[in-house]
């Protein structure tokens, strides 16, 4: 009977807008999507993150040659752009666990806790490239 | 409204718990790793491997692994739900995202055994 009287009331053939190009989105909403996108670009990173680590364990020789290789240009970016995936993923992941417990839940807070957020990834992110160059 | 049929823990309460756990268990690894190359002086394959003989470091690894199995296939699975959706590409949305799930089910599966074979294979 409510599932009825809802159907009648709310046209279900309405337009709907999801262009992104034309909504204007709030800092929360890029926070969210960049977790999203670093989160696609980590599990490709994974593959790099296993072949080293893979390098690094079979033989002393294999230790040496990745890091003779790490002195790659092609390798360092790719590799800091990993680690700048998961540094920013990371920092996104646990403010998701400082809001799970019910801090800055409002509009402010999380509008806050997206900034800090953003401001805490972009330090790591230039550490990271900082530690490989 | 898309069926939660290929989700991972069957359940949004489930797939939202597991998320966490395994997220939190995944930032401890990389802390860990991360503090262990900056507090060793000088990281070489000697220190690296008695690092990764040990029992509780080969432990935390596959913790680690498997919780990046199941953080994975729940996150894609958000994405993907999100995305090739019917309201985007109609009909055939559904039998892209299945297969789009099958080879991402591949690739984790062989992240898993493939970081198993390194962890027991030096």
């Amino acid at each position: 009977m409510g599932e009825k009287r809802c159907n009648s009331t709310v046209n279900k053939n309405r337009p709907v807008n999801l262009d992104l190009a034309t909504i204007k989105l709030p800092i929360t909403a890029y926070v969210s999507i960049l977790h999203r996108v670093s989160g696609v670009v980590l599990f490709a990173g994974v593959a790099i993150l296993l072949c080293m680590l893979d390098a690094s364990l079979e033989s002393a020789e294999s230790f040496a040659a990745l890091k003779e290789g790490l002195q790659n240009p092609i390798y360092q970016f790719l590799i800091w752009g990993t680690l700048a995936a998961l540094a920013y993923h990371m920092v996104a992941g646990i403010r998701h666990l400082i809001m799970d417990c019910g801090i800055g839940e409002t509009l402010e807070g999380g509008q806050t806790g997206a900034k800090i957020a953003l401001v805490i990834a972009a330090v790591l992110i230039v550490l990271a490239g900082v530690w490989i160059w | 409204m898309v069926t939660a049929v290929t989700s991972f823990g069957r359940s949004g309460l489930y797939d939202w718990m597991i998320q966490r756990v395994s997220g939190v268990a995944m930032a401890a690894y990389v802390i860990f790793l991360v503090g262990f190359i900056l507090t060793t002086p000088d990281v070489g394959y000697a220190e690296w491997k008695e690092l990764y003989s040990s029992l509780c470091m080969r432990v935390f690894s596959l913790v680690t692994l498997l919780s990046l199995a199941a953080h994975a296939w729940i996150g894609l699975w958000a994405v993907l739900t999100d995305y090739l959706t019917n309201r985007m590409m109609g009909s055939k949305a559904t039998v892209l995202r299945v297969v789009a799930q099958m080879a991402l089910g591949v690739v984790t599966v062989t992240y898993v055994v493939w970081g198993i074979e390194i962890l027991w294979g030096f």
